[in-house]
């Protein structure tokens, strides 16, 4: 099987597109959680050919933008340490924190290593025995099961010169705190499809039951996404409230045993900054004691200035949903992917940088 | 013990008389490069194309190429897509201390058979070799002159409304080969680069019609920054049809791995031409009749309105503006 022309096929897509506008009769607003939905949305123009009834909002699902200025702050103070190696995934680097970021850092001279995977970071601390090397820990469920299994091996080999700075989010907890806040009423969830595969469709069950709202799992190709709006619609219209996946091919209602299995070994949940949310109870993951001597917070005192945020900035709200990047003052304007001015606009997954690239709706 | 480039091989010295002999003189043999004066000295009449190009590829060694072949497509492209038939080269390189001389030897012998392949000659060089940790391995610049035939006159300024825009094959495969082999992202893929001169098939477009209003190759930036740069240079809208374009499977399928989008991966062996439509039929025909424009395909045309602006009709049936690729292409998160 052909597992991605297969789910771009322009025939199945119209069908599901002429569903869509036949079921649909009740205005509803639907939030993509995730960043990569955002993408897929935008890349085929797939609100244009939505029905007027059905308003799309995109949520906090990218791990970047969500990354608080103070989190941002303390990874660059790490960097200037002498003898410290950052190793971080790609997206981080342009990332303005406060003050600065860590492609200025590295500029000015510090140690800053982009890596594809943990076990990359890994190896660099077994080369270089005696520098310290931290990985930042960003992601949601999707990347702490590879942190952790980075943790144990290193545990394993008796490598001591590899930290992490744990700034993991988990989904559920988020979702919950903007459906809490009721700033955005919302009447379907597209729900993240590769944190799902990780943590399978059980988690989302409390959020339909208790908020009385339709999720469904998406993949990520356009016939995935308008596959799980169908399915949401179906659910409006019928006044349904259940949690439903319209991505077999990759999630499973248990998730993924493995993995949970070593997040739970290495982390528990504690608190966390959001950007825009402010702080989540338990939507956050820390090391557990046993593995304390990897956490980077503890093993290094940093202590960065107070963060601050960039005037006029809105990627707080417009990741709450509460404000679209056309809202922003600042769009496209002063801040743009080659000079962002918040994340929004820096993450290939960011709403603002969705919007930016994609134009938005461009019809013929 | 392996022989290795040293600092003294770039210090004008016998050590670097021997290296220029025996590892490049050797290998590229014609009489202009032999003579070994200061300069080339060669007649050229008409009207001359001249460019240059700095590769710092990494690795140096992929599946598909490597940055010798690389340093002489590059060049030998670039003044193709003037409407040129490329005729000399200059070669000069910036190691690394302690190359591998089995490595230079490797590079310059696939440096020897692409010009071969391109019929063009290096006549001139250079060879400077820096501290290690001042270069990555091997830098090479190229530049190149060739002769424009009379009646041509190709620029990025060129294309009308009414144009057909016609891409000569299957986009991706040389970003995604690359990337396939860079350190800590190493992935398993059939895919090679599509690295490859392209004169001869621009000689037989030319052949065909004098016509042709632009080319370009989608090189860094990939298929949708050219399509900007020709849209803004021409102050024109390009419409482009997403179903058109052919993208293998296994680039699609390395792109949704890494979060990244075909349309801005680098291609080292394609070209866009932008044609009048009454030559697209001719043009493309010229073009499917070459090795490397086999899977040339019309993507798109010309229009007046938005000039500057880049849009593509998606598999949906929706459009969406195509905007020029910002920063470098990072593999995703999550």
């Amino acid at each position: 099987m052909r597992f991605i022309t297969e789910f771009r096929r322009p025939e199945l897509a119209e069908g599901l597109i002429s569903q869509i506008h036949h079921k649909s009769k009740t205005a509803v607003r639907l939030m993509e959680f995730c960043g990569g939905h955002t993408v897929t949305i935008f890349r085929y123009g797939i609100r244009q050919a939505l029905p007027k009834t059905l308003e799309m909002v995109s949520g906090p699902g990218c791990p970047v933008c969500v990354t608080a200025n103070a989190d941002l702050d303390k990874a660059i103070a790490l960097s200037q340490i002498p003898d410290v190696i950052i190793t971080t995934f790609g997206d981080m680097l342009k990332v303005p924190g406060s003050y600065s970021s860590l492609q200025e850092a590295k500029a000015s001279g510090a140690d800053v290593r982009v890596v594809y995977s943990t076990m990359d970071a890994l190896k660099i601390a077994e080369e270089n025995p005696d520098k310290s090397v931290v990985f930042l820990g960003i992601g949601f469920e999707t990347t702490a099961p590879t942190i952790a299994a980075s943790i144990l091996m290193a545990q394993d080999k008796g490598i001591q010169n590899y930290h992490v700075l744990s700034l993991h989010k988990l989904c559920p907890p988020a979702i919950r705190a903007i459906l809490d806040c009721g700033e955005v009423r919302l009447q379907g969830l597209i729900c993240p499809g590769h944190v799902s595969v990780i943590i399978g469709s059980h988690p989302w069950e409390s959020v339909a039951r208790d908020y009385n709202i339709p999720c469904v799992i998406s993949g990520f190709e356009p016939l995935d996404i308008l596959q799980c709006i169908s399915m949401l619609v179906a659910q409006v219209e019928k006044g349904e409230s259940r949690v439903e996946i319209a991505y077999r091919r990759g999630v499973h209602p248990e998730g993924n045993r493995e993995a949970l299995k070593i997040m739970e070994q290495v982390f528990e949940p504690c608190p966390a900054q959001w950007r825009g949310m402010g702080e989540i109870p338990g939507s956050g993951l820390k090391l557990r004691g046993k593995y304390r001597h990897f956490d980077a917070e503890l093993v290094f005192s940093i202590v960065p200035e107070p963060a601050c945020e960039p005037e006029g900035c809105i990627c707080g709200d417009i990741l709450r949903g509460v404000k679209t990047p056309t809202d922003c003052l600042l769009f496209g304007k002063v801040c743009t992917p080659e000079h962002p001015v918040g994340p929004c606009m820096v993450s290939s997954e960011g709403s603002c940088s969705a919007y930016y690239l994609y134009g938005g709706s461009f019809g013929e | 013990m392996e022989n290795r480039i040293l600092l003294t091989h770039g210090s004008g010295g016998k050590l670097a008389h021997e290296l220029v002999e025996k590892s490049f003189v050797k290998a590229l043999a014609n009489p202009l490069l032999a003579k070994l004066d200061d300069s080339a000295v060669f007649d050229l009449s008409g009207k001359l194309a001249f460019t240059t190009d700095s590769h710092v590829v990494s690795p140096i060694f992929y599946p598909g190429g490597d940055i010798g072949k690389l340093a002489v497509c590059g060049t030998v492209n670039d003044l193709a897509m003037s409407g040129a038939k490329p005729l000399y080269l200059s070669l000069a390189f910036i190691i690394e201390e302690g190359l591998l001389q089995d490595e230079l030897d490797k590079i310059v012998n696939s440096i020897q058979k692409a010009t071969k392949e391109a019929e063009v000659e290096i006549v001139t060089g250079d060879t400077k070799v820096v501290n290690r940790g001042s270069a990555d391995k091997l830098f090479i610049n190229t530049a190149g002159v060739g002769i424009i035939p009379q009646g041509v006159n190709i620029s990025g300024s060129n294309a009308r409304p009414g144009d057909k825009v016609i891409l000569s094959g299957t986009i991706g495969e040389h970003g995604i080969a690359v990337l396939s082999q860079r350190q800590g992202l190493s992935f398993s893929t059939q895919l090679e680069s599509d690295l490859a001169p392209l004169g001869s098939l621009v000689a037989d477009m030319l052949a065909v019609s004098h016509n042709i209003h632009c080319l370009r190759d989608p090189t860094r930036g990939g298929l949708a920054t050219i399509l900007n740069e020709l849209a803004e240079q021409s102050k024109v809208s390009i419409r482009i049809n997403e179903e058109k374009i052919p993208v293998r499977e296994e680039v699609l399928a390395a792109c949704e791995m890494l979060g990244l989008d075909p349309l801005y991966i680098a291609n080292e062996g394609k070209l866009v031409a932008i044609v009048p439509a009454l030559d697209a039929t001719k043009v493309l025909k010229a073009m499917r009749g070459n090795h490397y424009g086999k899977s040339a395909a019309v993507i798109g045309e010309v229009r007046a309105e938005n000039p500057g602006r880049v849009i593509m009709k998606t598999s949906l049936g929706t459009s969406r503006i195509i905007d020029m690729l910002v920063g470098d292409p990072l593999p995703r998160i999550c």
